[in-house]
């Protein structure tokens, strides 16, 4: 059991899904984006990724690419991502870092195993590594007790679902739509199915992500995934807003919205 | 994965297709004019010491580059796969071109993304994309240029999988597109080799490519990788030199890392971001290399320098003018390559040098260069 799985288990005792929150560290400010993470737990969020904002982000959309180059633009650094880890992690919700694995290879695997794990982050969600090619990180994570967490997508087989689900821990990130991160207008019929396949193969907790933005939504999500995973959402209203104040508020605001939404896993029709 | 394990099932069965052997080979004569010409070039080599140079002519290949040995095969491929449309990056334009054109001959659709500042650099390659039924689509994202594209081909890939194939311009990306763009070039040097023996009786001493991604330069290489006698010398963009830090020199100047799917040396700073690049050739700037040219780096097997914007637009005039042909502005960098070891071959020596591409779509830019344009 890992903080992560912790926190999967007791809601799923509650009948409810988790709300995992995903923010850039350095967007709009290193200090902007802990207090936006904050914001988010204190309204709802249970989970929370910090992105390590990279210069090719290969399978992000528009929102998070622009959010990504911001943070860059700012000068914000690995040692900036590592911080705001530490200081959302204090808020007592399990973080957990989102990055392109360059970054990582870089830093050196075992350094930045070490170092997440004593700014209390609890694991890493890595879009573009391998389980073939995470033989370190793998060593790493079990040495310092991290979570890796993989993603699985529609087109993944059974044997890719089983290879894996079999190098995750923490839970399975299961993209629910072929495409890049954004918000999307209905959440792709691709979802569940992903989930039932994943449930085949693993007693690991799911979270669904890609294209989540509103409470129903999220409902709808989570009728079928033990969690449910918002990214461009959050970051849209941080790019939106007037000033720094306001796209915290507005970020606070629908995070309560959205932890409304998996507590109520009765799908609705909209108003 | 699920479209690279799918890719690579669907790749190495048409490789032991006899049909599809033949039907590439048929296009490869018949359509794209292979075998290419070796052409001696004896006024350009008495500025490079006076050693033998023989230039490998892929600028006469259809679309006038090296690229469509390439997009012939993917698009076969894609086809065979029962896929409808093709999707590329393109940096001077070259492999966009060679992909609309391929499409084209094949009836596939194509969307061919390309950095805004290629765009307007390679005006003239864009028109000629769209007069052959592609979409371009304008890459207005990071640098603006071939890793900008790349990203964005890879972003309309994965949410297009199922109908489309992403036709990659070089010996990068993720497995197996290195293996796969390596063997569909590789017929350069096997031409080239054949053709060198026949015209010089030997050998060559050294074959001289530039270097982007790297596919010419895989293509003319793979063949005399077991001749130890032969230098294998690849040409990287030199920018402004080295030490300005605007180049984009990957082996010479770069470390391993991964990008794009691969791991190879990567022009990147101390946190592993992706730098910058500069280069007077689109084609060329690009912060990472094959795989496949780290390994021959890395071996010992093949060496690697930086040739300046300089360096290669002189290189540029000395082809035009010793020999009336205008190369591409990748392509000198290669020539730059010969000019600078040919005086270390001696006048027994024979440099080969792949000449990747013309010309045609640089006039734009060599005019400006040397000042062509306006009123004399």
């Amino acid at each position: 059991m890992s903080p992560v799985t912790d926190r999967f288990a007791s809601a799923a005792a509650s009948n409810r899904a988790l709300l995992i929150g995903y923010l850039p560290a350095g967007m709009p400010s290193v200090a902007g984006a802990i207090e936006a993470a904050t914001a988010m737990v204190e309204a709802g969020a249970d989970l929370v990724e910090i992105g390590l904002p990279y210069s090719d982000p290969l399978l992000d959309g528009p929102v998070i690419q622009e959010a990504s180059q911001r943070a860059l633009e700012r000068g914000t650094r690995v040692a900036d991502v590592l911080a705001t880890v530490e200081a959302v992690a204090g808020t007592g919700a399990p973080v957990l870092v989102m990055t392109y694995w360059n970054p990582v290879d870089r830093y050196g695997v075992a350094a930045f195993a070490r170092d997440l794990a004593s700014a209390g982050g609890c694991g890493l969600i890595t879009p573009d590594l391998t389980p073939e090619e995470a033989g370190p990180w793998l060593e790493a994570a079990a040495a310092r007790g991290l979570d890796p967490v993989f993603l699985v997508a529609p087109s993944s087989s059974a044997e890719r679902i089983k290879l894996i689900t079999s190098a995750c821990g923490g839970f399975v990130y299961a993209a629910s739509l072929m495409g890049t991160t954004g918000m999307r207008q209905k959440v792709s019929a691709d979802a569940a199915g992903l989930v039932r396949r994943v449930r085949e193969c693993s007693s690991l907790p799911v979270a669904v992500g890609l294209g989540v933005s509103d409470r129903f939504q999220a409902a709808e999500v989570a009728a079928f995934a033990d969690g449910v995973i918002v990214g461009s959402a959050f970051v849209r209203r941080l790019l939106d807003a007037p000033d720094e104040r306001a796209g915290i508020a507005s970020v606070r605001e629908l995070a309560a919205d959205l932890a409304g939404g998996v507590r109520d896993r009765t799908p609705q029709a909209r108003t | 994965m699920t479209a690279l394990d799918e890719l690579t099932k669907a790749y190495l069965s048409a490789q032991a297709d006899p049909g599809f052997r033949a039907e590439l080979a048929r296009l490869l004569r018949d359509y794209a004019g292979r075998p290419t010409l070796l052409t001696e070039v004896p006024r350009f080599a008495a500025q490079a010491g006076g050693c033998r140079v023989f230039l490998k002519r892929e600028d006469l290949a259809h679309t006038g580059s090296h690229k469509i040995n390439n997009v012939l095969g993917q698009a076969l491929l894609t086809r065979r796969m029962g896929k409808t449309r093709m999707i590329a990056e393109t940096g001077a334009g070259q492999h966009g071109v060679a992909t609309a054109t391929a499409s084209a001959l094949l009836g596939l659709d194509c969307t061919v993304y390309m950095g805004e500042e290629d765009t307007q650099r390679q005006a003239l390659n864009v028109a000629r994309m769209r007069m052959l039924g592609a979409e371009v689509t304008t890459v207005t994202t990071g640098s603006r240029t071939l890793k900008d594209a790349i990203n964005e081909t890879f972003r309309d890939w994965v949410t297009t999988v199922g109908t489309t194939h992403y036709c990659i311009g070089s010996v990068m990306g993720p497995h197996p597109f290195p293996v796969m763009v390596r063997d569909f070039q590789r017929i350069i040097g096997v031409e080239a080799r054949q053709q060198i023996l026949a015209a010089a009786g030997r050998l060559p001493d050294a074959v001289i490519a530039c270097v982007g991604g790297g596919s010419n330069a895989i293509g003319i290489f793979h063949e005399f990788i077991p001749d130890d006698g032969v230098r294998l010398i690849g040409c990287e963009a030199g920018g402004e030199g080295l030490a300005s830090g605007r180049h984009a020199a990957t082996v010479a100047g770069g470390s391993p890392g991964v990008i794009h799917g691969m791991r190879t040396y990567l022009l990147q700073d101390a946190e592993g971001q992706t730098q910058p690049t500069h280069s007077v050739s689109a084609g060329l700037d690009y912060p990472g290399v094959g795989p496949e040219h780290s390994w021959l780096h890395d071996t010992g097997r093949a060496s690697y320098r930086a040739i300046t914007d300089a360096e290669a637009m002189n290189a540029f005039s000395v082809l035009c003018r010793t020999e009336g042909i205008i190369p591409a502005i990748e392509s000198a960098h290669a020539l730059a390559g010969a000019l600078q070891v040919g005086p270390e071959l001696g006048p027994d020596g024979i440099a080969l040098v792949n000449l990747s591409g013309r010309g045609d779509k640089d006039v734009d830019i060599a005019a400006r260069w040397f000042g062509h344009l306006g009123q004399s």
